[in-house]
C-alpha cells in the first residue's frame, strides 16, 4: 500500500496525486461537521453570513464526539456516515472545502462535484472510534455549541490515518 | 410472586449499559478475528478493527462515538411484581445516569425539531409478558449508522423462499458500506408489519453466529449468508468476502395472502447483552 504523509492545507499538487486506495497519514487542523452543522452552514451560505471557519482549502471530519472526560481532550471521536451528508456537499466544495473525511459511499453527483472543484474524500475506519482519539492533540468548539456533539470544533490532528475511498479524478474504492 | 424493586433495576440495569456499550460482544469479536481477506484495503481496515476493539476494552472506552439509541426487550414473567416506580421510569433514569457519568454520547433527539435531549433517554422498550417469576433485561446500544440501512419488504406470498433471500440481499447490496460492514443480519419473517420488524431486532439479541434452533431456519439463515457475501462488498465496503459474520432469522405465523420480510442491520459492533433477575 502507497503511504503518503500530508500536513494540511493539502497543496493542489498533493491532492491531485493522491490516488483511490493510499494509504494517508494527515497532519494539521480539521473542522468537524454532521448533519445539523452543514444544515447551519448551507443556510448561511443561502444568507450570505459568515460560515464557522473559512471554507476555501479546508478539510472537513463527519464526526460527532463522545464528551471528553475531565483532563481530556475529546472523547471517542470515529467517523460517521457520509452519504447523509452528500446533499450539502456540492455547494461546500464550490465554495473550496478540499477534503472530506467519513465512511462509507457517496453519490455519484457528489462524485461529479468532486470532479470538478478537485476534491477527495477520504475515509476513517468506521467504528474504530477510540483509537482515533490517539491522533486528536486538540479540539475547540467554534460554532454551533448549541448543537452538543454535532457542534463545529477545530481539531488539530497529527498523523490520522485515512484510506483515500474517491480521489479527484473520481476513482473510487467501493464497489459501485 | 417475586418481588423485584426499583432500586435492584436502577443499578443493575446501569451496569449492564456500561458493560455492553465498552465491550463489543464476545461472539462477534471471535468471528471478526477469524476473518481473512486479500485486498490491502480490506486488511487494514480489519486490523484497526481488531485494534480498536482491544484498546476500548482495555481502556473502558466506548468503541464508537455512537453509542446508539438505549433498545431494551424486557420478559416480564407474570408472577413478577416490580416496586418502587413505574419499570419504564427506571431504565430510562439507567440510562440517563449511565450515559451522563459513562461520557457515552447523547444521540437522542425530538424528531421534528431535533433539539438533543441531552440524555439519551428515552429508550426503545420492548414488553413481553412470560411465564414464571423472572424479570429478564436485554440491552442494545444501535448506532444510525446501521439503523439506517434496515427495511421492511411486504412481499405477496408468490415469492416464497427465494423472495425472502432476494429481500434481504437488495437490503444488504443498498446498505453497501454505509452500515460499517462486516455486519450482522436480524431478519424478521412473518407475523405482520410491526411484529416482523420487531422480531428483526430481536433476532441481534441472540449471540452472533449463533444459528436457529429451528432446523429449517437454521437452514435458510445459512442460504442467506452466503447470498449477501456472494455480494463482495466486504470489510468497510472496500470488497472481499466478508460482508456479513451472521445472519439470524426470526419467524412467525403470518396470513394466507402475507409474506412480510424486515431486515434490522447491526454493524460489526455488536454491543449488547442480558440480565435476569
Amino acid at each position: 500500500m502507497v503511504k503518503k504523509y500530508i500536513t494540511l492545507p493539502i497543496s493542489e499538487q498533493e491532492l491531485v496525486e493522491l490516488k483511490a486506495g493510499e494509504l494517508v497519514f494527515l497532519s494539521g487542523t480539521l473542522y468537524t461537521a454532521r448533519d445539523a452543522a452543514h444544515k447551519r452552514i448551507t443556510e448561511a451560505l443561502e444568507n450570505n453570513q459568515k460560515t464557522p471557519f473559512e471554507l476555501k482549502d479546508s478539510a472537513i471530519y463527519y464526526t460527532g464526539p463522545a464528551p471528553a472526560k475531565e483532563g481530556e481532550i475529546i472523547g471517542v471521536c470515529g467517523p460517521t456516515s457520509s452519504s447523509r451528508m452528500d446533499e450539502y456537499t456540492p455547494k461546500l466544495l464550490e465554495m473550496g472545502v478540499k477534503i472530506m473525511i467519513g465512511k462509507g459511499n457517496r453519490s455519484q453527483y457528489v462524485i461529479e462535484s468532486m470532479k470538478k472543484n478537485k476534491a477527495v474524500y477520504l475515509c476513517a475506519v468506521g467504528g474504530a472510534a477510540a483509537i482515533i482519539k490517539k491522533y486528536i492533540k486538540s479540539a475547540e468548539v467554534i460554532a454551533y455549541e448549541d448543537l452538543g456533539t454535532e457542534a463545529v470544533r477545530k481539531l488539530d490532528v497529527e498523523n490520522f490515518p485515512l484510506i483515500v475511498c474517491i480521489d479527484s479524478k473520481g476513482n473510487s474504492l467501493f464497489r459501485r | 410472586m417475586k418481588i423485584i424493586h426499583s432500586d435492584q433495576i436502577l443499578s443493575a440495569v446501569k451496569e449492564l449499559i456500561f458493560c455492553c456499550v465498552v465491550n463489543v460482544e464476545n461472539q462477534a469479536c471471535e468471528l471478526l478475528r477469524q476473518i481473512q481477506e486479500d485486498n490491502e484495503p480490506a486488511k487494514w481496515a480489519l486490523d484497526q478493527i481488531i485494534e480498536n476493539i482491544d484498546f476500548a476494552k482495555q481502556n473502558n472506552l466506548p468503541p464508537c462515538q455512537d453509542t446508539g439509541l438505549a433498545v431494551f426487550f424486557l420478559e416480564v414473567g407474570q408472577d413478577v411484581h416490580i416496586t418502587g416506580g413505574y419499570i419504564e421510569d427506571i431504565l430510562n433514569e439507567a440510562v440517563r445516569q449511565s450515559y451522563t457519568q459513562n461520557y457515552f454520547r447523547k444521540s437522542t433527539l425530538d424528531p421534528l425539531t431535533r433539539v438533543n435531549y441531552n440524555d439519551n433517554a428515552p429508550a426503545i422498550i420492548n414488553t413481553r409478558i412470560v411465564k414464571g417469576d423472572k424479570l429478564s433485561i436485554h440491552f442494545l446500544a444501535k448506532g444510525a449508522g446501521s439503523e439506517n440501512m434496515g427495511a421492511l419488504y411486504l412481499l405477496t406470498p408468490s415469492k416464497g423462499r427465494q423472495g425472502i433471500i432476494d429481500s434481504v440481499v437488495d437490503c444488504v447490496q443498498k446498505a453497501g458500506a454505509n452500515p460499517c460492514p462486516p455486519i450482522i443480519i436480524g431478519v424478521g419473517v412473518g407475523g405482520d408489519m410491526e411484529k416482523a420488524c420487531i422480531m428483526a431486532k430481536y433476532a441481534l439479541t441472540r449471540p452472533t453466529g449463533t444459528p436457529s434452533k429451528d432446523e429449517d431456519v437454521k437452514q435458510l439463515e445459512k442460504e442467506i449468508l452466503q447470498a449477501v457475501n456472494n455480494l463482495g462488498i466486504g470489510v468497510q465496503g472496500f470488497g472481499g468476502k466478508n460482508t456479513a459474520i451472521s445472519v439470524a432469522v426470526e419467524k412467525f405465523a403470518t396470513h394466507i395472502g402475507m409474506l412480510p420480510v424486515a431486515v434490522n442491520i447491526q454493524c460489526y459492533s455488536a454491543r449488547h447483552g442480558k440480565i435476569v433477575l
